[in-house]
């Protein structure tokens, strides 16, 4: 339940930015949020987290131990929460648990929400409504009651604290304020 | 001139009274079998047939020999499938029987398969051809969708179960449960706990408030627990409940209505379901659990504590499936509690964790087999074991007949002495004189094979996995186990000798099962020529098995006897070894 361990690091090293699988674990300052207007481009990272995985099996034979299909997937927690996309009249819902990363979130947003792009563009990823153009940006309600930009936090912490998922226009992302300023600053 | 013999002078109807007093299958064929006469009286009234593989027999042939069936069994694909060892697409397709039977069998009342391909197409054929359909149990089945279940809930008016039991369902929506028409009343059985989508609430209680006779009611995950005392006020009569999701915000007023429904359960006997518990509302069905048989906890993540207070309140069970939570503490209170336990289950909580994550050993299982004197069934995940409890428990209940192991890691040794585990199994062979049904796990030498051989007169089926060193293994049981049915092996360094040797056992059996052994093509093609009752097949995913060398192990082997010959659904990973393929393929 609790996060991982940490190490003190400056700030700027905490900024999550798109890498390889298991290109260097770059550990989480619990705590740490960041208003909109810091990370509206979205630089996201792929912290792969392996350390925080139970340690790895062996490369895993097929059908063993001999678990049905069926079982395994009823065993896996499910963590559904409702995303809303402003200016769609629909709610869907994602399963967290099946996504272990960022990345495969916005790929299943793409999936449910078939109208929108995840446009991958230097290193910025925008997600995009092919239709219209408007750009959005995901966001998500935590267990505080604060809206935070997706990809703030590292992944798990982020499941553990989704309440729901909101894509926001960028227009109006934009616009909203840090929420609590004098925690950006603290380092500890 | 023959004499006639006198009982063959009884008047047919008389012999078919008193054959429909004869219900079991074994006993239907054996009087099938004493002269033509009764052969033909027999088929003429036998209602219920059971093919435990598809490809054993043509419908048409089915159908031409016993014409008035009312009720039909069929299996597909091998049991190994369960474990994703068959390829998709292999086969199992029940269209086929369903089209035979639809011109046949008008009059067909109950349709079960198990691990077969059921489309939507085959669903949707379902109450067009039969139109006293009854019962349809669908068990680790797949291919069709919440339409095809539409389809039936619409149409079949006498309809009494529906169950789909573990199946994998494509799920559209929840829709389909809305299309049980009013007129439907005669709902006996429901089980919807492998669907994923949300049913609506209001037409499921609306449906059990009109159907007083419904007895099992298995609902999926979905159904929200604040919702479950509803359901369980428009159906308290019901004998098998499996809720939904276990979980809701702690208020007492949901508590209160979810304990009150319960309560109201007077006949209550089995309990399933259980997903994502909330240990707080556990208390709910205490009052249900001294009239309780069987219990599913198997979804269950309740940790021991929980589970023990659960445990000592139903001395009356029967049956238990539970995770590993359970611990050894817990098979020891459960031991205590539960004198009348038949069968038990312990499934691994985490069983791709390098590391056990709960204290469970083979002490629980000892304990158990040690207090519950009617113990005959077991299914037990663990990570050690020793020859000393599997000889205690062995010796604690000769009475056992199944018996399933799972040392979770391959050929892991006895703990104690790091010895194979050749001897503790030799003894539950040896002293479990009426067992029908063996998996074994953990490191074991050719001896293990020797003993089963030897001893397990009674077996019927055998699973193998990553055991033994030669082909002296697989000839000790193929020679030696007279009962044998089904024999399912993967990795284990069997190969072409004991297999040629006892082609003729093959016969005798239902299936054989090999992958990841070491079986060649030619002793595939060897086999297939010199036995033309068995279909060999081998599956090979990798491409013709004569694009490589002869002496390569074939991946995959699946041999089971047939009437039908070569089949003709065979998708291209499969080979039939009959005369013919193996001209084509050379």
């Amino acid at each position: 339940m609790s996060p991982e361990n940490v190490n003190c690091l400056p700030e700027s090293d905490v900024k999550l930015t798109l890498g390889l699988p298991g290109s260097g674990r770059i550990p989480s300052k619990p705590g740490m949020k960041r208003g909109f207007l810091e990370t509206v481009d979205l630089n996201l990272e792929l912290d792969q987290e392996v350390a925080a995985k139970p340690p790895a099996a062996k490369a895993q034979v097929v059908g063993w131990p001999p678990v049905r299909s069926f079982r395994k997937n009823a065993m896996k927690s499910c963590k559904y929460v409702k995303v809303a996309v402003d200016g769609a009249p629909y709610l869907r819902k994602v399963d967290l648990e099946i996504c272990s990363s960022y990345p495969e979130l916005l790929n299943a947003l793409e999936e449910m929400f078939s109208c929108l792009t995840i446009w991958n563009y230097l290193n910025e990823r925008k997600i995009m409504d092919n239709v219209n153009g408007m750009e959005y940006v995901p966001t998500y309600e935590d267990k505080d009651g604060d809206w935070m930009l997706v990809g703030d936090v590292p992944w798990k912490m982020f499941v553990e604290s989704c309440k729901r998922l909101r894509l926001m226009k960028s227009s109006e992302a934009i616009g909203l304020a840090p929420r609590t300023p004098s925690k950006n600053s603290s380092t500890s | 001139m023959l004499k006639k013999m006198s009982y063959s002078s009884f008047p047919e109807d008389v012999l078919e009274h008193v054959f429909s007093f004869v219900q079991s299958d074994k006993d239907r064929n054996s009087i099938s079998l004493v002269c033509k006469s009764w052969y033909e009286i027999e088929r003429w009234c036998r209602k219920r047939i059971f093919v435990g593989n598809c490809y054993a027999v043509s419908p048409r042939r089915v159908i031409t020999r016993f014409p008035e069936v009312r009720s039909v069994e069929l299996k597909g694909k091998p049991h190994f499938a369960d474990f994703n060892l068959v390829p998709e697409g292999w086969g199992g397709y029940v269209y086929p029987w369903i089209a035979e039977m639809a011109s046949g069998y008008p009059f067909l009342e109950e349709i079960r398969l198990k691990r077969m391909v059921v489309s939507d197409e085959s669903l949707e054929l379902i109450p067009k051809s039969f139109k006293n359909f009854k019962v349809l149990v669908l068990s680790s089945c797949e291919g069709f969708s919440t339409q095809g279940l539409a389809a039936i809930a619409a149409n079949c008016r006498n309809l009494r179960e529906l169950d789909l039991r573990e199946s994998e369902v494509e799920d559209l929506s929840g829709n389909w449960l809305s299309h049980f028409p009013e007129t439907c009343t005669s709902l006996v059985s429901l089980n919807i706990a492998c669907l994923g989508s949300e049913v609506s609430l209001s037409a499921l209680e609306r449906l059990l408030g009109r159907c007083p006779n419904l007895r099992t009611l298995r609902l999926n995950r979905a159904v929200p627990l604040d919702k479950l005392a509803n359901l369980l006020c428009q159906a308290p009569q019901l004998v098998e409940l499996g809720t939904g999701a276990y979980s809701a915000e702690l208020r007492t007023e949901i508590f209160s209505n979810l304990a009150g429904a319960f309560s109201g359960c007077k006949e209550l006997k089995s309990l399933s379901g259980f997903w994502d518990v909330v240990p707080a509302y556990l208390p709910a069905v205490y009052s249900v659990c001294t009239g309780l048989t069987s219990l599913n906890l198997s979804y269950a993540t309740i940790q021991c504590p929980d589970l023990i207070k659960l445990l000592k309140l139903c001395p009356n069970l029967q049956r238990l499936w539970v995770l590993d939570y359970i611990e050894d503490s817990g098979l020891e209170a459960l031991a205590a509690s539960c004198k009348d336990l038949q069968e038990l289950r312990v499934f691994p909580s985490e069983p791709f964790g390098a590391e056990p994550n709960v204290s469970l050993t083979e002490q629980g299982l000892v304990s158990v087999s040690e207090g519950c004197p009617k113990l005959e069934s077991v299914l037990y995940f663990c990570r050690q074991m020793s020859n000393d409890a599997l000889v205690t428990i062995a010796r604690n209940r000769p009475n056992m007949t199944r018996f399933r192991l799972c040392i979770i890691e391959p050929r892991t040794p006895d703990y104690l002495t790091d010895q194979p585990l050749d001897v503790g199994f030799g003894a539950i062979v040896e002293h479990c004189k009426d067992l029908r049904r063996l998996s074994l796990s953990g490191l074991l030498t050719d001896r293990v094979f020797e003993y089963i051989g030897t001893y397990a007169k009674k077996l019927e089926m055998l699973s193998v996995a990553f055991a033994g060193e030669s082909d002296l293994g697989l000839h000790h049981v193929l020679s030696g186990c007279d009962s044998l049915r089904k024999l399912e092996i993967r990795d284990c360094p069997f190969g072409d000798k004991a297999l040629l040797a006892n082609a003729a056992k093959l016969e005798t059996m239902r299936s054989l099962w090999m992958s990841s052994c070491s079986v060649s093509f030619e002793a595939c093609k060897l086999l297939g020529q010199k036995m033309p009752r068995l279909n060999v097949e081998v599956i090979d995913e990798r491409g013709p098995p004569d694009s490589r060398p002869e002496n390569v192990p074939v991946e995959k082997l699946y041999i089971y006897r047939t009437v039908a010959g070569p089949r003709f659904d065979m998708p291209g990973f499969v080979w039939n070894m009959d005369e013919d393929s193996a001209l084509r393929l050379s």
